[in-house]
């Protein structure tokens, strides 16, 4: 039976109860169920062509890229194929599993979805600076396009607009907060449409912040922003999240009643679903920005390191702005 | 002097737009969903589609009929609420689609729908063209396990989703919606407002 939208408050012995048995309750379906059921899960919830043909063309080109740097050597080390491999995979998962219809039926699994694919998915195909190896695995042809196009004006606007520092700190928070306010949450979740562009938003977005952020200095040419600057972006936008997530997890109402409105997945108060989503919201991104401000300094010092060792090596110039 | 007065005139102008087009006391959906479609069988076992109830307003509804609490609540509000349309009730169809076929007889659920009214429909699916349904308006439903004597209770959706003339979906009804304010859109929506 549905529950009630405005229970009272309860304790945290009853919510951990009821977490447990719900969760009990999941894992003795998904037991019982037999391997066909299983495999079942695997089977996309609303089949995109757009998010498959995206993943697939990135594993193409790169396995291309990968094929074409062998022959030159350029082969990247092969934690960096593992990284990229996974994101790509990752992001397929969420959007592309019974993952998303959790997604679209649980708020917590739907911050879940968020979480991969706005922060771990992002970090791990940035970590894999794939940049050189997809354009290796692009046809000869459109490398040349390619190149055009990243030259023109209009682009190199855009991308000076969205990749300026400050911008892309508050984009990377809004994006967060606009999909999380609960009139527009309520209508992404009712419409299609809203609700792809909001994961892909998601991604794009998460792709632009932590390229920004974590890609070396070497690679990302003279104009990259320097490191005292990324770490200092890292940390501003942990707050706005920490406070979102904390918002959400400390709300004493319903803030996002569609859930209820189209069934919950599988039993579970309303509440509880508010306060796991909050905290996923909250404290793994506040992770993540941990994580990502070491990768920062990492970089950093292996730069000062490598200015220290060869003071006349072309990587001075990136590396004197590196403090 | 006179811009100012160009200004309140425009402010008078959009006020009085505002005025015309009051928001609905239930929730606006227009142009969020897709147009009603589905293939069930009413509560003769006969195969009915949206076709069927064009010219209407319908009313969507999930739930099933052994139900303790929602379902029965939610349909009598729904009836209070077709009632107080008087003559125009004519005009408005409340389907009420079971999410548990394996119990929901086709004759249980007619007997159970039309204690409601006139208007109210049971409509039962196989597995499949009732996911067809759910998902289109992006609702879902699971069974729970069942206790020592077998009965089971069913995790469905809350919601009502109204349809206008042409099948476009236009509002939702919750369940804190009451039956005045459903019964006034509704007759907003009658005279094609």
């Amino acid at each position: 039976m549905k529950r009630g939208e405005s229970n009272p408050p309860v304790t945290e012995t009853q919510v951990a109860y009821r977490w447990c048995t719900a969760f009990q309750g999941r894992v003795k379906t998904v037991l019982e169920s037999r391997l066909v059921d299983s495999l079942g899960y695997l089977v996309p919830w609303e089949f995109s062509p757009t998010v498959a043909l995206s993943c697939a063309a990135l594993v193409a080109v790169y396995v291309r890229g990968l094929r074409a740097g062998a022959q030159r050597e350029l082969a990247p080390r092969w934690w960096r194929t593992l990284s990229f491999m996974l994101g790509v995979t990752l992001i397929y998962v969420v959007l592309q599993t019974r993952i998303d219809y959790y997604s679209q039926h649980m708020f917590w699994v739907h911050r879940l979805q968020h979480l991969i694919l706005h922060h771990v998915s992002p970090m791990l195909i940035v970590l894999a600076v794939p940049g050189a190896t997809l354009t290796r695995g692009l046809p000869k042809t459109w490398q040349r396009t390619l190149k055009e196009h990243t030259r023109a004006l209009w682009w190199r606007w855009i991308i000076r607009v969205v990749q300026q520092p400050l911008v892309a700190s508050v984009l990377f928070v809004g994006v967060i907060g606009f999909w999380l306010i609960p009139a527009i949450h309520f209508t992404a979740m009712l419409d299609v449409r809203r609700y792809r562009a909001m994961n892909w938003s998601m991604l794009i977005d998460g792709l632009l912040f932590w390229w920004l952020v974590l890609t070396p200095r070497a690679v990302q040419g003279p104009a990259s922003i320097r490191y005292f600057y990324r770490a200092a972006m890292v940390v501003g936008v942990t707050f706005p999240q920490i406070f979102i997530g904390a918002y959400i997890t400390l709300h004493r109402s319903v803030l996002y009643g569609v859930y209820g409105i189209c069934g919950r997945a599988w039993a579970i108060s309303p509440m509880l679903d508010q306060q796991l989503g909050g905290l996923l919201t909250w404290i793994p991104p506040a992770m993540m920005s941990l994580l990502g401000l070491l990768i920062v300094l990492h970089l950093m010092f292996r730069d000062l390191a490598a200015a220290e060792r060869a003071p006349r090596a072309p990587i001075l110039a990136a590396a004197k702005s590196a403090g | 002097m006179r811009l100012g007065a160009a200004l309140g005139l425009a402010a008078v102008l959009a006020i009085a737009g505002c005025v015309r087009q009051a928001p609905f006391a239930l929730q606006n959906i227009t142009g969020l969903m897709p147009t009603l479609e589905f293939h069930l069988r009413d509560g003769d076992a006969r195969p009915v589609s949206a076709e069927d109830y064009r010219r209407k307003i319908v009313l969507l509804y999930f739930g099933y009929t052994s139900c303790p609490d929602v379902c029965p609540t939610t349909l009598a509000k729904l009836s209070q609420a077709v009632h107080n349309l008087g003559q125009q009730a004519t005009n408005v169809r409340v389907l009420f689609v079971t999410v548990d076929p394996q119990r929901d007889t086709t004759a249980h659920l007619k007997s159970y729908a039309s204690y409601f009214g006139p208007q109210f429909i049971g409509l039962r699916g196989d597995d499949q063209p009732l996911a067809a349904l759910a998902r289109r308006y992006r609702v879902t439903y699971s069974l729970d396990p069942p206790d020592r004597n077998g009965n089971y209770s069913v995790e469905h959706s809350s919601a009502v989703f109204i349809f206008d003339q042409t099948g476009r979906p236009r509002l939702l009804a919750q369940s804190t919606d009451t039956p005045t304010a459903i019964a006034s859109d509704l007759r907003r929506l009658l005279n094609g407002k």
